[in-house]
């Protein structure tokens, strides 16, 4: 690799140093008894719109997201782009179904979507469930993020060989996991204010200096190779990529909110109002995705991957090198210095609130529900504590031990097992139609037949689904939602006909402001 | 709007949210260069306006539906 360049790294370090302080200067913001797993685990529900907005912008638009899209578009093209479609149907969802989740579960001093399922169909495996998939599907995308913080790392030319390799990555993961366990998730809210900042600036830097250098947008679409500028046009018999772009788009953005690391930041605003404005105001984040979505190709026009000097990190870390190889190009070192810092930085805000989001799940669904169900306030905060330091050391250990690939399958196959719970929870927000157990075996359904086709699909999110003739590709997600689905409205009748008994912690006014 | 809506948690401003859906889901419709604009290919620029339109009609909704 190339050497160490210190300007930037010197920069990064004092940035990382200053949001490094402020996490821990967090606990005292807006100051509540982090004894209580509210006040920890969500920040007491007291951050307004504004915060609302750079938490949960911060919280969905992760690191991996600015390094895997580009590095998508980079690699292979137009199909990158669904990220902007998924982006913007996400938030008619989030309008019309999360301040009814809020209110219900401000009600109920409800912590996770666990919760809610528990009080609304009075099932524990029902609630179990939904933790489980929340947990699996949550550790993978922790993993990922070091991905991003590994990659600008190395950008950076910090390398070394066995455990001095792994050793910045582990320091920045102790950082993490001190601030966490301190300040819970009002860390993870200050420091994306920070965050965002710089992810900003980066971008907008990127898309109107690289398009300068490189003599305007209509010189970097004409060197797009025409296979990658536009979506491949289906075959006969076949909705080929046009059905791919589209399922993945809808079933991403039907997934995204099902996440517990959005639901926490969700659960952590002040009001349904504080919401509802956020699905107007966060489309700010698409744009900007869109925006470096197109950084990939500004990579390919740059033809950053036949430099000499960017060689070792291309074998490194394949396609995902292209950003911070564009960034080295394009800018003086300082600049890099700030660039970096906002993935690094932005790799660190969604790993802290997924961990606390996980540890939520654990600590309210888990260990309250079958183990010690009477803890005291003081016990179930600080077990949260401990448990979130512990899905950070699974998700370093995943990173650390196995290959980058293995932790991009896991987090494609998430995507897939977090859908499942969209009947409980999405759906259970606005009716209490469904059987509970009919809504399990829906469940159990829709996540084997999903582990199967991501099998059959050898490791890929994408079913080639055959049906009288024609094929259909599309996310496995989307179809084993809708099996899912079918399933729990079949056996509704069959299982209420059997006569089990039907409960429910909440009365319609609960969903109403 | 009327308490009665609100009471009830549904308003027919919510039916503007479908437009993004159809605008979107249907690549056929914007897979092509041309009309380009600034050197944008038109299956770029058009979802990045859609991103735009889709806040803009979030906000509609949010005006008319929050009294």
């Amino acid at each position: 690799m190339q050497d160490i360049n210190w300007t930037a790294l010197i920069v990064f370090v004092v940035l990382f140093g200053f949001i490094t302080w402020l996490g821990f200067a967090a606990a005292q913001w807006r100051k509540g008894d982090l004894d209580l797993l509210h006040e920890w685990g969500l920040g007491g529900r007291r951050f307004g719109t504004v915060v609302t907005w750079f938490l949960v912008g911060g919280d969905l638009y992760t690191a991996y997201t600015f390094i895997a899209v580009p590095a998508l578009a980079f690699g292979a093209g137009a199909i990158a782009f669904f990220a902007v479609p998924y982006t913007i149907m996400i938030y008619p969802i989030l309008f019309l179904v999360f301040p009814r989740l809020w209110h219900v579960c401000h009600k109920h001093n409800y912590i996770t979507p666990a919760d809610f399922v528990r009080g609304r169909f009075g099932n524990r495996w029902l609630a179990l469930a939904v933790t489980v998939t929340g947990i699996v599907a949550t550790m993978p995308y922790i993993a990922l993020q070091l991905v991003g913080l590994q990659v600008v790392i190395g950008a950076m030319g910090v390398s070394g060989t066995g455990f001095a390799a792994d050793l910045p990555l582990i320091l920045a993961f102790i950082i993490l996991a001190a601030f966490t366990y301190s300040s819970g998730l009002r860390a993870p809210a200050s420091i994306a204010i920070v965050k965002d900042i710089l992810i900003y600036v980066t971008a907008f830097a990127a898309v109107i200096v690289v398009p300068i250098e490189l003599g305007g947008f209509g010189k970097i679409f004409a060197a797009v190779p025409p296979a990658k500028l536009l979506l491949a046009v289906p075959g006969a018999n076949t909705t080929g990529t046009y059905g791919v772009y589209a399922t993945l788009a809808l079933g991403s953005a039907l997934a995204l909110f099902l996440y517990p690391h959005s639901i926490t930041g969700i659960l952590a605003a002040s009001s349904g109002h504080a919401i509802r404005r956020n699905a107007a105001m966060l489309p700010g984040y698409s744009f900007m995705l869109g925006l470096l979505a197109l950084v990939g190709f500004f990579a390919i026009a740059a033809g950053v991957s036949t430099m000499p000097e960017f060689a070792g990190g291309f074998k490194q870390f394949g396609n995902n090198f292209a950003v911070p190889a564009l960034i080295l190009h394009s800018f003086p070192s300082w600049f890099a210095g700030i660039a970096f810092a906002a993935v690094g930085i932005g790799a660190l805000v969604p790993a802290a609130i997924m961990s606390i989001a996980a540890a939520n799940l654990y600590t309210r669904n888990i260990h309250r529900e079958f183990i010690n169900q009477n803890p005291t306030d003081k016990q179930e905060a600080q077990m949260a504590k401990w448990v979130s330091l512990i899905v950070k050391l699974g998700a370093l250990i995943i990173i650390i031990a196995v290959p980058t690939q293995f932790a991009i399958y896991l987090q494609l196959l998430g995507g897939i097992l977090i859908i499942q719970t969209l009947p409980s929870v999405m759906l259970g927000v606005y009716t209490r139609w469904f059987n509970d157990w009919a809504l399990l075996v829906g469940w159990a359904a829709g996540t084997f037949a999903g582990i199967w086709m991501f099998e059959a699909a050898k490791l890929t999110p994408n079913y080639p689904l055959v049906f009288a003739g024609h094929t259909f590709p599309g996310y496995t997600a989307l179809y084993t939602v809708i099996l899912n689905l079918i399933v729990a409205i079949v056996l509704t009748p069959v299982f209420n006909a059997m006569g089990a008994k039907q409960t429910d912690a909440t009365v319609p006014s609960d969903y109403l402001a | 709007m009327d308490p009665q809506a609100e009471k009830r948690g549904w308003s027919w401003w919510y039916l503007l949210f479908v437009l993004q859906f159809v605008a979107v889901l249907w690549p056929a419709f914007y897979n092509t260069v041309e009309p380009s604009w600034a050197g944008i290919p038109f299956f770029y620029w058009y979802q990045m306006l859609w991103v735009a339109i889709g806040a803009v009609l979030t906000a509609i909704v949010y005006f008319a539906t929050e009294a």
